[in-house]
């Protein structure tokens, strides 16, 4: 991004050492293990990562959403316009879903009730937090859909979400998210069940959106091509721990972590062209088992033997860029 | 249409329609194609016709058919016969001039008693069933949606001490009764307020520990509900109570709910780890809200179609009472104590035993092929585009 936006001191939604455990019959899976995060307002927020390494569930706690038993948190605190939403009773945190922060999902289809029509489905997402006329409520969807670039509101508010396409029912979604005039939207990989073009046009649709409405967008992805589109800022997740932050032009131009770097090498471009791609050897961890020290070092070509032992600490490199990595810096 | 342009992707051709089909062609054009399907809907409006009908043309002071009418110079006659209209008085004739159905063994109509034995079974049919899935549909998405909560110590002893207060209450030991009455309610009280804080300062937390899970308690309740003989069961209570349709129907609905709720809690298991139930609870929506309004309707198609089938074992289950003398009271008729009254004449007038076997034989073939139909015009993946 061209402008470096000034952040306001307070941010809207703050994340600070937030624990997430997953109790299990004799093991307890660490997925979110002490992850921080700030989205200020009006800002792109990319939590970038393989899958199984706690992106999702560090956003569903976000909406007091994951699911219990098994899991619970265990630590931390969440500040939402500087009220810890993790001491809200059900009453409190119902009011802030949909309301206050949104949340799209990855797959349009199961994610539509099949035996409702979209505008029921979206009148529902009004109708809930707001006491609306039944006319009224179905003008403010079809606005909403002609918002969402959708042809022919008036006559898709009667279809079946099975009658949509992919990228329609991901507008739908979009709109669904948007009814209320979030403050923050959580959009969990919402691009990554449609095809490339639809992508695009979804990636679009989400910027205009925001720029209109100015709300914060925490955008969950593992795809670095869709990050680099979009985010202001980017939070590389690594085994339930956050390794590097920094906004787009310092992650992507001047990577500072191995798991940042070997993420980026394996995107494949022209120069890449008839090569063989990057891959980082291994997986991710098992969150129930992971390594002791840096979670990333039985997979890291630069590790030494401090690596092994302690948790890095947070290098500052200046300019809100950080990352985990003492070896690299 | 065009008054500002909506956003960059607006560029979205608008493409030529697909015709559409009306909500009642999408859902029964499937219907439409399952023969006996069409059949046993027709046959279940031709009997609900008949059982309105026959409430309106058998009651009231001066019925047009009047099924108590005893004419015992003409007893057992076969169908077709012809009244012999010398010895009648002249309201005793029989309204259509000929006994169709003809009479049983006190000289009544049994066309006129078919009539009105049609509604008792119509109603036995829907209300027992509609109890059934009520409860079913209660207590299954209660064990589906919440299974994995626990019911804690306290509240077991609270549940037992409302229970016992009300025992003790209706003993007539009062002051027993009430103390320990208000004493559950406190309970139940505390230990609301304890699981709603979160901080618990209500409570010790051994009282709160969990002793089994909401799902166990609902489902072996189940298990030893399907346990009883429920005929035997029904027969044990219909003795006890007096006897009359109403409780009947009752009995019959509360011994016939365990099929529903172990059909709704299944598919309330899967429906609840679905994206769309998240993504109902993302956008704020209760729980309540969830169940019945999100959840409900997915998991209604096969409990609609057990629900016919179900109407066909309650209309047998009365027959079957009224057969046996447990039933409805003698003087209104219903087809089980037609049914039951002819046994004893089977060879002198056969027709007294056939002629409510088979329509009770047909009544519930109907509803059995009824059924099936609508198993296929609810499923959306049979559903035509």
């Amino acid at each position: 991004m061209e402008t470096e936006r000034t952040p306001s001191n307070r941010p809207l939604l703050s994340t600070q050492d937030l624990k997430v455990y997953f109790y299990g019959r004799d093991k307890i899976s660490r997925a979110v293990d002490g992850v921080s995060y700030n989205i200020h307002a009006g800002e792109t927020v990319c939590l970038v990562g393989e899958s199984g390494c706690g992106k999702t569930v560090s956003a569903l706690s976000a909406l007091g959403l994951v699911p219990s038993p098994p899991g619970k948190i265990v630590g931390g605190r969440i500040l939402f316009k500087d009220q810890d939403i993790l001491k809200f009773d059900d009453a409190a945190m119902q009011k802030l879903r949909g309301n206050q922060i949104s949340m799209v999902f990855q797959e349009p289809l199961t994610s539509l009730n099949p035996v409702f029509t979209i505008g029921d489905q979206i009148g529902e997402a009004i109708a809930t937090h707001e006491k609306i006329e039944q006319e009224a409520l179905n003008k403010r969807c079809i606005q909403l859909l002609k918002e969402m670039g959708m042809p022919s509101p008036e006559q898709r508010l009667k279809d079946y979400p099975h009658q949509l396409s992919g990228g329609q029912r991901q507008r739908v979604m979009i709109a669904m998210a948007l009814a209320c005039n979030p403050d923050l939207m959580i959009a969990d990989e919402p691009t990554t069940a449609l095809d490339v073009t639809v992508q695009a046009q979804i990636l679009n649709l989400l910027k205009s959106v925001q720029e209109r409405a100015s709300m914060s967008i925490l955008y969950i992805t593992h795809d670095l091509g869709v990050v680099s589109g979009i985010a202001d800022r980017v939070y590389v997740m690594y085994a339930g721990l956050i390794v590097e932050e920094g906004n787009t032009r310092q992650v992507f131009g001047n990577a500072a972590h191995p798991y940042t770097r070997g993420l980026l090498a394996s995107l494949p471009n022209r120069e890449k062209r008839g090569r063989r791609l990057h891959n980082i050897p291994g997986t991710v961890p098992n969150p129930a088992y992971k390594p002791e020290g840096c979670p990333f070092h039985p997979r890291c070509t630069h590790a030494v033997k401090s690596c092994k032992t302690a948790l890095p600490h947070i290098i500052d490199l200046g300019r809100g860029h950080w990352s985990r990595c003492p070896v690299l810096t | 249409m065009v008054e500002e342009t909506l956003t960059e992707n607006s560029e979205i051709l608008e493409g030529p329609q697909a015709p559409r089909q009306s909500w009642f062609h999408e859902r029964f054009g499937q219907f439409n194609q399952n023969r006996l399907a069409i059949v046993g809907l027709v046959i279940f409006l031709a009997f609900f016709i008949t059982a309105v009908a026959g409430v309106v043309l058998t009651s009231g002071q001066d019925p047009v058919f009047n099924p108590a009418l005893v004419r015992l110079q003409e007893k057992l006659l076969p169908p077709f016969s012809r009244p012999n209209l010398a010895t009648l008085k002249a309201h005793e004739a029989p309204t259509l001039g000929i006994y169709l159905l003809g009479t049983d063994d006190l000289g009544r109509d049994v066309f006129a008693r078919m009539l009105q034995g049609a509604w008792v079974s119509l109603t036995v049919g829907f209300v027992a069933v509609g109890i059934a899935v009520i409860v079913g549909i209660f207590l299954g998405g209660l064990a589906g949606y919440y299974g994995q909560g626990g019911v804690g110590y306290d509240q077991i002893l609270g549940f037992f001490l409302l229970l016992s207060g009300t025992i003790f209450l209706i003993l007539g030991w009062n002051k027993l009764g009430s103390g320990l009455f208000a004493v559950g309610i406190f309970i139940m009280i505390l230990s609301y307020k304890a699981r709603r804080a979160k901080q618990n300062r209500f409570m010790p937390g051994w009282l709160q520990k969990t002793a089994f899970s909401f799902d166990t308690l609902i489902m072996r309740l189940v298990d030893i509900m399907l346990c009883f003989p429920s005929f035997f069961l029904i027969l044990t209570v219909v003795a006890l109570l007096p006897a009359s349709i109403y409780n009947i129907m009752i009995v019959i609905g509360l011994t016939s709910w365990m099929g529903t709720t172990r059909f709704v809690r299944a598919e309330f298991l899967s429906l609840r780890e679905q994206d769309f139930v998240s993504a109902a609870k993302a956008l704020g929506v209760g729980n309540f809200r969830i169940i019945f309004r999100h959840m409900m309707p997915n998991a209604i198609a096969p409990v609609l179609v057990s629900a016919t089938i179900g109407i066909a074992t309650a209309i047998l289950t009365e027959a079957g009472l009224s057969f046996l003398g447990f039933g409805v009271p003698p003087p209104y008729a219903t087809w089980g104590n037609i049914l039951s009254d002819g046994k004893r004449f089977i060879f002198d007038a056969p027709w007294l035993t056939f002629i409510p076997g088979i329509a009770i034989l047909i009544v519930v073939l109907c509803f059995n092929l009824f059924g099936e139909g609508l198993k296929d015009a609810l499923n959306p993946k049979l559903r035509q585009e």
